[in-house]
């Protein structure tokens, strides 16, 4: 069926639900599509002029139509209750996740690039302050500030990527991905992880998913952002846990970027 | 139009007073007839709807052939725009953009709403039910004149500097506020005034609907005598008249937003293309607009279907001669639609950080509308069972919507679970999903409508054969069109793109769209031109029969409603006798009647009422 | 055939035409306002802890205000309670002293308007926080008015208190020391007048306050086209005279209550 519908690659554990969940959907909606035509068709058929050209006054008196309003009504309680609520609230609440052995990154967009902040060893981000934003801190980083960056240990070692550096994540491990936008709205969309969601400026939003699969995946923009909405691309890479500690490393320390 | 039937008149003294003092600008261009207005609300609907078309026929090419000068038409545009907005006749993202937030506000404000509701609600309503006009005909017409003006504005929104709004039809803010900034006033400016005054004129236009259907039923017309059109002419004014007012209220905040600095929707410490932060005062938040919006946009959609399914009863019950199935039911789900329609407005926004508590609502609400409309595509189904079937072309017409908007209506429930909208959202299987009911789902029923109601308003016959060819032509290309748009969105293809998805080609190291997906768009895009072409039968029919069409009897369809036993075309003052109403509407094959049809008029021999 | 029900009312519903209009109208006003006050909470509840601005706005004129409000809402009953009974001077008279209210609800309000469009607030660069004026009291400025008319300095004169510190001990007498004194271009981060774009706060006033301002005024100008050159249909065709300012009275009746709802919104809570 996931062939039919022509989902693209998955490469997460909730993506599994999804999938299903819009398969099991879409079976109902096409039961109901053919039998409705197959109905239809007869109907128009079997009632066209030429052939019943009397019509009837009454039309249909049993009940059939009620049973099948309730049937469907029935089922999309099914799918509301069964899957969508408890698999939404999977996804959404944080209870069973253990955050001490998540991975987190926080994702800031802007027009038009993706960029991204890990808190580094310590597992702590360091603070930030929109009064300190400017061009060469556009985070408003205390990190970024001479006076202000002593009273910010937590900081010392995260890892700040430049605009559009590829952002990289651990396989088999919780990731949450707090999002947030410079200026306008924007949508943090991986494919293949079956996660999209808004980057809104002002907010500071957390998704959580699991990467089963290494690779290279896209990272979409899905709302419209301006002019550059369309290339609004970037690259979301699942790598070993090991090459992971690797590559975190070999950017922590290189303090963080300046933007200009 | 003007070989009116005058002998009915000379009865009314104040018809009488008025009559040989209308001149051509009194009768046709400032009137207060509601036929009249009615028809001049339709035409430049129609303009507006061909308009909107054209605007995405461009857009189209954009999609299939990024980058690449547009044929035939791209000069034309440079020449129009300038040289800086269409280079060289190709088509930017800046221009997609404008076009595309055009294409959305026209084809829904400026199209579909004044030819569904205030055209065929203005033509059709007061005749239906009996009144000699609408109760307020100097509003009417005041709601025709903000509804002209408000199109000016947006259409003279693309000459500006800056071009016309570019934040899609949605006018998120901060983008809505930011996009563009050499220019104080431009095209979202535009847009917002622009919508002020077509929100008035619905305003305006559903204060008169309701009042005219609650003080104006004929004498004997009762509440479950009323054509089912009317009941749906009814919600719709009621949606109209609660949802509209936030959505100006919001307009109003982005306006002050935009001109005078205040920032309702803007948070702090916004900071646009790497510079200092903005400066303003902050503290806005952007999901206000957002709520403002969808508390206005989902109501709207109903706006934008409701009216198609009352044209669609009133075709399938002349049509199958025999009365509409479960009347009841029908009148008594469209009731509900409007009212559960005013809390399903946070589905356009699960994706926006919503809780598991906020968002179970929002599902169980979406859920919960979806059983009224289910019921009555149910009703029009059943009705099909046991008549005698004609398919004249507004019959084959209202019989497509049935399948349309169900392929619509069904797609809109994966994305009404936000689980599934996970995948979904943004995509154009969303895109695919709306179009299929406002494109092949409403914009059928108002050809239906145009098709049954044209010989009442112009008393001559459209030609039947080129009906048929312009309904297989659009039933065959709307779906060529649409189909594919859920294959892409499904691979997870997102919207508002002007290079149709380049940027996110699969490459050897990372899976992305693949070529056949990306290959549709060409294919979807040459559907859209023939879909284009399909209509030139279309306005070919429509113009030749204004002008050489057979003329009509009264009642040609041997309808049973009221419209149908008026003088053709109806007289100002509509009715050459008192209107007395002895029965419901679709009284089809009565049994013992010689007739297959009995007109809610026609007195009951020997029995009392 | 003539319309029915413009004067006389429907038997079944009981209402002639222009009244189920106008309740129709003003169901569509309410959710105008309703969703202004809707962004009004949101707002105010989105704000950061303590940046609300409080107590900047008159108290006692706002009352005064509402009284002159409140008592045109009882000339209008008034009014149409005369024309009923065919006393159309009285009427008059009453309706006489409505206008008088709406001009007289107007000008207050443009008075104090006019008091917020040149009281200051500075943003200094240490990051604290001072309001009062500007000597000559110009209209609108802001940080880009003192680039633009290249500015070193301004001449100011602080309130004695800023409207987020908590109340002062001993009620000091703001005037006492409201003296000009300058404060240098380069100390000021942002300048603002109390205007819409100084703060949410602002923002949601001047927008709710204008909103309803437009509302009086129109229905001032009905009420009064109506009393005047409207007065006419009184003899033609009373019954119909008398609907028409019933409805008036009506919207008159909304647009107060709507000032019933605000007053305490924006200048008590
Ligand atoms: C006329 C317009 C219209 C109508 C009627 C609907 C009807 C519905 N819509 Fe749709 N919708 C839009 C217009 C419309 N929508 C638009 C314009 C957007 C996008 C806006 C934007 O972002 O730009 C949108 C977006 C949209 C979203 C947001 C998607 C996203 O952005 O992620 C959602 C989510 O819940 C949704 C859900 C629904 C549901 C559950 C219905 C239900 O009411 C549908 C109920 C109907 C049925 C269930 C069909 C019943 C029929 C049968 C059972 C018989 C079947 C028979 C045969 C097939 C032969 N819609
Ligand atoms: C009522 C609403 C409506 C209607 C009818 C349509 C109709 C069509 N739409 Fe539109 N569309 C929207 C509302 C609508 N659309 C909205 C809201 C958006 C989102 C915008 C946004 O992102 O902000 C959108 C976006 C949208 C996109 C996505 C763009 C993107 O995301 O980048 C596409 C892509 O193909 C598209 C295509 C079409 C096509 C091919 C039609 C065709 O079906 C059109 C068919 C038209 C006709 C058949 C015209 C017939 C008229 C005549 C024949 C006139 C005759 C005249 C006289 C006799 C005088 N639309
Ligand atoms: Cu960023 Cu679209
Ligand atoms: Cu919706």
């Amino acid at each position: 069926m996931d062939k039919i519908l022509g989902l693209p690659e998955l490469a997460s554990k909730h993506g599994v639900d999804v999938d299903r969940f819009i398969i099991y959907i879409h079976y109902l909606m096409i039961a109901l599509f053919i039998g409705w035509t197959a109905y239809f068709l007869y109907a128009i058929w079997r009632f066209r002029s030429s052939r019943h050209p009397k019509a009837d006054y009454v039309g249909v008196t049993s009940h059939a139509s009620s049973y099948l309003e309730l049937a469907v009504a029935a089922v999309e309680i099914l799918l509301l209750v069964g899957f969508a609520i408890p698999m939404w609230a999977k996804v959404v609440d944080q209870g069973e996740l253990d955050v001490s052995k998540a991975q987190l990154i926080r994702v800031t967009a802007q027009q038009f690039a993706w960029s991204g902040r890990y808190p580094g060893p310590d597992g702590k981000f360091g603070k930030q302050d929109i009064k300190l934003a400017a061009p060469s801190n556009k985070l408003g980083l205390w990190q970024m500030d001479d006076k202000l960056k002593k009273e910010d240990p937590d900081g010392k070692d995260d890892v700040v990527l430049a605009d559009s550096v590829e952002i990289v994540a651990p396989v088999d491990t919780d990731v949450i991905v707090s999002l947030s936008s410079l200026d306008v709205i924007h949508s943090f969309k991986v494919p293949a992880m079956r996660m999209t969601h808004d980057a809104i400026p002002g907010m500071r939003i957390p998704v959580h998913f699991h990467p089963t699969k290494t690779g290279t995946f896209q990272i979409n923009c899905a709302q419209l952002c301006g002019v550059g909405h369309s290339t609004m691309k970037s690259t979301f890479k699942v790598v070993s846990t090991n090459e992971f500690e690797v590559w975190l490393k070999s950017k922590a320390g290189s303090a963080p970027v300046n933007f200009e | 139009m003007s070989a009116t039937t005058h002998a009915g008149q000379l009865h009314d003294v104040h018809q009488v007073e008025h009559h040989h003092e209308l001149n051509f600008w009194q009768k046709y261009i400032f009137s207060t007839d509601h036929k009249i207005i009615g028809i001049q609300y339709g035409f430049m609907a129609l303009l507006f709807l061909f308009f909107g078309f054209c605007l995405m026929l461009m857009m189209r090419w954009s999609i299939a052939f990024p980058d690449k000068p547009i044929p035939v038409v791209g000069g034309l545009l440079q020449w129009v725009l300038g040289k800086e907005a269409v280079p060289n006749g190709t088509m930017g993202p800046d221009l997609y953009n404008s076009f595309g937030a055009m294409h959305g506000t026209i084809m829904v404000f400026l199209a579909i709403v004044p030819l569904a509701f205030a055209a065929f609600g203005n033509y059709v309503v007061p005749l239906q039910i009996g009144a000699p006009d609408m109760a307020f005909p100097r509003v009417n017409m005041a709601s025709f004149d903000c509804f002209f003006l408000g199109g000016v504005v947006m259409f003279s929104s693309f000459f500006i500097p800056g071009g016309a709004a570019k934040s899609g039809w949605t006018s998120y803010s901060p983008l809505a506020t930011l996009a563009e900034r050499t220019y104080l006033v431009n095209g979202q400016t535009f847009w917002i005034i622009g919508m002020v005054l077509l929100i008035t004129s619905s305003l305006l236009g559903a204060v008169n609907f309701i009042a005219t259907i609650i003080q104006l039923r004929a004498p004997g017309m009762t509440w479950m005598r009323l054509p089912f059109f009317c009941w749906a002419q009814f919600v719709t004014a009621f949606l109209l008249l609660l949802a509209f007012p936030p959505l100006e209220a919001a307009g109003v905040m982005q306006l002050m937003d935009n001109l005078a600095g205040t920032s309702f929707f803007l948070p702090s410490g916004l900071m646009v293309a790497g510079t200092t932060p903005i400066p303003i005062s902050g503290g806005g938040s952007p999901l206000l607009w957002q709520h403002l919006f969808w508390f206005l946009g989902h109501p709207e959609v109903y706006v934008l279907i409701l009216p198609g399914m009352g044209v669609v009863a009133e075709v399938i019950a002349n049509n199958t001669r025999k009365p509409l199935w479960g009347y009841k039911s029908l009148v008594y789900s469209v009731l509900a639609i409007g009212f559960i329609s005013f809390i399903v407005w946070a589905h356009h926004m699960y994706l926006t950080g919503m809780g598991t508590k906020i968002s179970t609502f929002f599902q169980t609400t979406t859920m919960i509308i979806s059983i009224p409309s289910v019921i009555i595509l149910t009703c029009l189904f059943i009705s099909l069972w046991g008549g005698s079937i004609r398919f004249n072309t507004q019959m084959l017409f209202a019989l497509a919507f049935l399948p349309m908007f169900g392929i619509g209506g069904l797609t809109g429930l994966p994305l009404g679970f936000n689980f599934s909208d996970l995948h979904l959202h943004d995509t154009y299987y969303v895109i695919a999903h709306f179009h299929y009911v406002v494109a092949p789902g409403t914009i059928f029923a108002l050809f239906a409508g145009i098709y049954h109601w044209f010989p009442k308003i112009t008393g001559r016959l459209m030609n039947e054969t080129l009906g048929r060819v312009h309904f297989w032509l659009s039933l065959i290309f709307m779906n060529a069109v649409f189909q594919p748009m859920f294959q892409q969105g499904m691979a997870g293809m997102i919207r508002r793109m002007y290079n149709g998805g380049a940027t996110y080609a699969a490459t050897p190291t990372e899976s992305g769209l693949s070529p056949h997906i990306l290959g549709l768009n060409k294919y979807v895009s040459m559907a859209a031109w023939f879909l284009c072409l399909a209509q030139l039968p279309f306005i070919i029919n429509f113009f030749w029969t204004l002008w050489r069409g057979k003329k009509t009897p009264e009642n040609p369809w041997h309808a049973t409603t009221v419209e149908w036993d008026t003088p053709t075309p109806p007289p100002h003052g509509n009715f050459s006798r008192p209107v007395q109403i002895h029965r419901g509407p679709y009284e089809y094959s009565v049994p013992g009647h010689s007739a297959d049809f009995t007109m809610q008029t026609q007195p009951e021999k020997g029995a009392k009422h | 055939m003539e319309i029915p029900y413009v004067v006389k009312a429907r038997p079944d519903t009981g209402l002639f035409n222009a009244k189920v209009g106008i309740w129709l109208f003003l169901a569509s006003e309410v959710m105008l306002f309703g969703a202004l006050f809707s962004a009004y909470i949101l707002l105010r509840v989105g704000a950061d802890p303590g940046s609300w601005p409080q107590g900047l706005l008159n108290v006692p004129i706002g009352t005064f205000n509402t009284t002159v409000l409140i008592s045109s809402s009882v000339t209008v009953v008034l009014s149409w309670a005369a024309l009923k009974m065919g006393r159309f001077n009285t009427y008059r008279k009453y309706q006489a002293i409505t206008i008088l209210c709406a001009l007289g609800f107007l000008g207050i309000k443009s008075f104090e308007y006019r008091d917020k469009w040149t009281h200051y607030e500075i943003w200094k660069t240490d990051g604290t926080r001072v309001t009062g004026h500007i000597e000559g009291s110009p209209y609108f400025w802001n940080t880009a008015t003192l680039t633009k008319k290249k500015l070193d300095q301004i001449m100011f004169a602080p309130d004695a208190r800023h409207y987020n510190d908590p109340p002062a001990e001993h009620h000091v007498e703001a005037h006492a020391k409201h003296e000009f004194a300058p404060v240098k271009t380069s100390d000021i981060k942002r300048l603002s007048a109390f205007v819409p774009s100084h703060s949410t706060f602002f923002a949601i006033y001047f927008t709710l306050t204008a909103l309803h301002g437009l509302h009086v005024l129109a229905g001032a100008l009905v009420i009064a086209y109506i009393w005047g050159p409207g007065a006419r249909m009184w003899k033609t065709d009373p019954e119909r005279y008398t609907n028409r300012v019933e409805v008036s009275g009506l919207f008159w009746h909304f647009v107060d209550l709507v000032w019933i709802f605000l007053f305490p919104v924006l200048y008590l809570l």
